[in-house]
């Protein structure tokens, strides 16, 4: 390196170190949550009979475990490190950056502390009641602020596309939050939906798929256009696909929410428009999955080697996988057999297990090293073993709950000459119970994965700088 | 107007916009900024890190 060239700015890495270690702690606590309550499916006395412990009361804890605090803390981590990468300029505020860090964090222990003692909204992924929700719009808005200044201080001419898809996420769920959270206080704990009956179901899963599409989707676009290209060491196969997939994506996204209110009290010509347009939306999914799998053109031996991009790549996969099941199971036929039963989970977890998780775990394997001063992960064979657990343990949840789902879907539309039921609601439960030890099993790979992740980052972080030699594989050319 | 008009011209309005960003995007007026942008990921790597757990005497 010559001290000629221009130099790199002072970037503010601290903030992203933060996010980056709380997404492998929360990670931990989100996963290990939701494998407990996963054995409480087929063994319920597991709740020993504390209602902080209960099934019901853990399992919101889960998602927003899972979906807000490891995937929120990734996709915090990964923008606040692209925005500064890719504008060349340091965070707009360090201050900002610092409430967001420490008020997500509150807002992650308050669910911790309010979800085991029932208080909730009953609203599926916006269960937090209004005093929490409100911290949420506070530092939300921050965070749009510090993206959006940093954006607009950047010292290069583009926006690089990622931080397109990181912007539209940010908003958009600004807007879902407060429009779904509208709601009259009753109390300190207790609140009411400003919305009722179908209305409120409309607004809640225009919110519910919108945090699928914005959270769960545009903001980890964001992430594998920017840490694909990085790890591959090439620019993403067409930039220009890149450009035609945000558009079409962002504007179709908002309008398959009723795609979840089949058969339901929801006007029909609803939710025949929510089928439409979540089957369109097969099309920018797979362009975009498509422009970042073709991103290893040419240098797919590196596959062989960098298990950090196999964590990428196998995540792009499993997006293609469940953005073609998704458009599949809203058609109404399918959903007619699919809706509520375990296939429903199933189709979720091969999406936040094996996309969401995934390109955030590669996203972070590539992060380490760099926010900790290493050429490289502490062990390159273990990040290999978290890979191949993680793909194991994805695999045998996902097959489980497909088989799960379409016998229940089965057995509880089978009827009898007569018109009666064939199978009790109890029978198809004891048929699922083999497939939830399965699903219980893959869980604990996941888990397993994720120890052994947080195993590595600690002996990369307490290892002297620059102590850890490169290892010639996994180096982006 | 009822419902099936507006839904029409709504559907119209959005093709027209598709093909817009279709055309933007694949215009050959565009290529250069666009492969500009591409490499934006690459672009501050030659330049010194001065974050200081990376700084190298």
């Amino acid at each position: 390196m010559s001290e000629i060239s221009q130099a790199q700015p002072d970037y503010n890495y601290k903030v992203v170190r933060q996010f980056t270690i709380m997404t492998i702690v929360w990670g931990i606590v989100g996963m290990g949550l939701g494998v407990f309550i996963a054995a409480q499916l087929f063994a319920p006395a597991l709740n020993f009979d504390i209602p902080y412990l209960t099934f019901s009361r853990l399992r919101p804890l889960h998602t927003n475990a899972v979906i807000f605090a490891f995937g929120g803390c990734a996709l915090f981590a990964t923008s606040y490190y692209i925005v500064q990468r890719t504008s060349q300029v340091r965070l707009f505020s360090d201050k900002l950056a610092a409430f967001t860090f420490w008020g997500w964090q509150a807002v992650i222990v308050l669910a911790i502390i309010t979800l085991p003692m029932g208080l909730t909204t009953s609203k599926e992924y916006a269960e937090l009641e209004w005093p929490i929700d409100i911290l949420i719009a506070l530092v939300w808005t921050a965070y749009v602020i510090n993206f959006f200044g940093t954006l607009v201080i950047r010292k290069v001419s583009h926006i690089y596309v990622a931080n397109w898809f990181l912007g539209a996420f940010m908003l958009t769920v600004l807007v879902l939050h407060i429009g779904n959270s509208m709601a009259i206080p009753v109390a300190f704990g207790k609140s009411y939906s400003l919305y009722a009956g179908a209305v409120d179901a409309m607004m809640q899963w225009w919110y519910g798929h919108n945090a699928v599409g914005f959270f769960l989707t545009a903001g980890f676009l964001g992430m594998m256009y920017y840490f694909v290209p990085k790890q591959a060491g090439r620019p993403v196969y067409s930039y220009r696909l890149s450009i035609v997939h945000f558009w079409a994506l962002i504007s179709l996204y908002i309008w398959a929410g009723p795609h979840h209110l089949h058969y339901t009290a929801l006007p029909d010509w609803t939710q025949s428009l929510g089928m439409v347009m979540s089957i369109i939306l097969f099309v920018p999914s797979w362009g975009g999955m498509i422009n970042g799998i073709m991103t290893l053109s040419g240098a797919w031996h590196k596959l062989r080697t960098d298990p950090v991009l196999r964590f990428l790549i196998v995540s792009l996969s499993f997006y293609g996988m469940s953005t073609f099941e998704g458009p599949m199971m809203a058609i109404k036929t399918v959903n007619a057999l699919s809706h509520y039963t375990d296939w429903t989970i199933g189709h979720v977890h091969s999406g936040a297990l094996g996309w969401v998780a995934m390109v955030s775990i590669g996203s972070i394997y590539h992060l380490i090293p760099i926010l900790f001063g290493q050429r490289a992960m502490y062990s390159t064979s273990l990040v290999n073993v978290h890979f191949w657990l993680a793909t194991i343990g994805v695999v045998l949840y996902i097959v489980a709950m497909w088989m799960s789902g379409v016998l229940q879907g089965l057995m509880w539309r089978a009827v009898n000459a007569d018109g009666t039921l064939t199978y009790s609601f109890v029978e198809s439960l004891e048929a699922s119970k083999p497939f939830y030890v399965v699903r219980f099993i893959g869980g604990l790979f996941v888990v397993a994965g994720m120890l052994i992740m947080a195993y590595n980052t600690y002996k990369t972080v307490r290892a002297p700088k620059g102590s850890i030699a490169a290892d010639p594989a996994t180096q982006p050319a | 107007m009822d419902q099936g008009i507006v839904g029409s011209i709504f559907t119209v309005i959005v093709f027209v916009c598709f093909a817009g960003v279709v055309w933007w995007a694949f215009s050959s007026r565009n290529k250069k900024r666009f492969d500009e942008a591409a490499n934006l990921p690459f672009a501050d790597e030659d330049k010194k890190n001065h974050d200081k757990s990376k700084r190298e005497s």
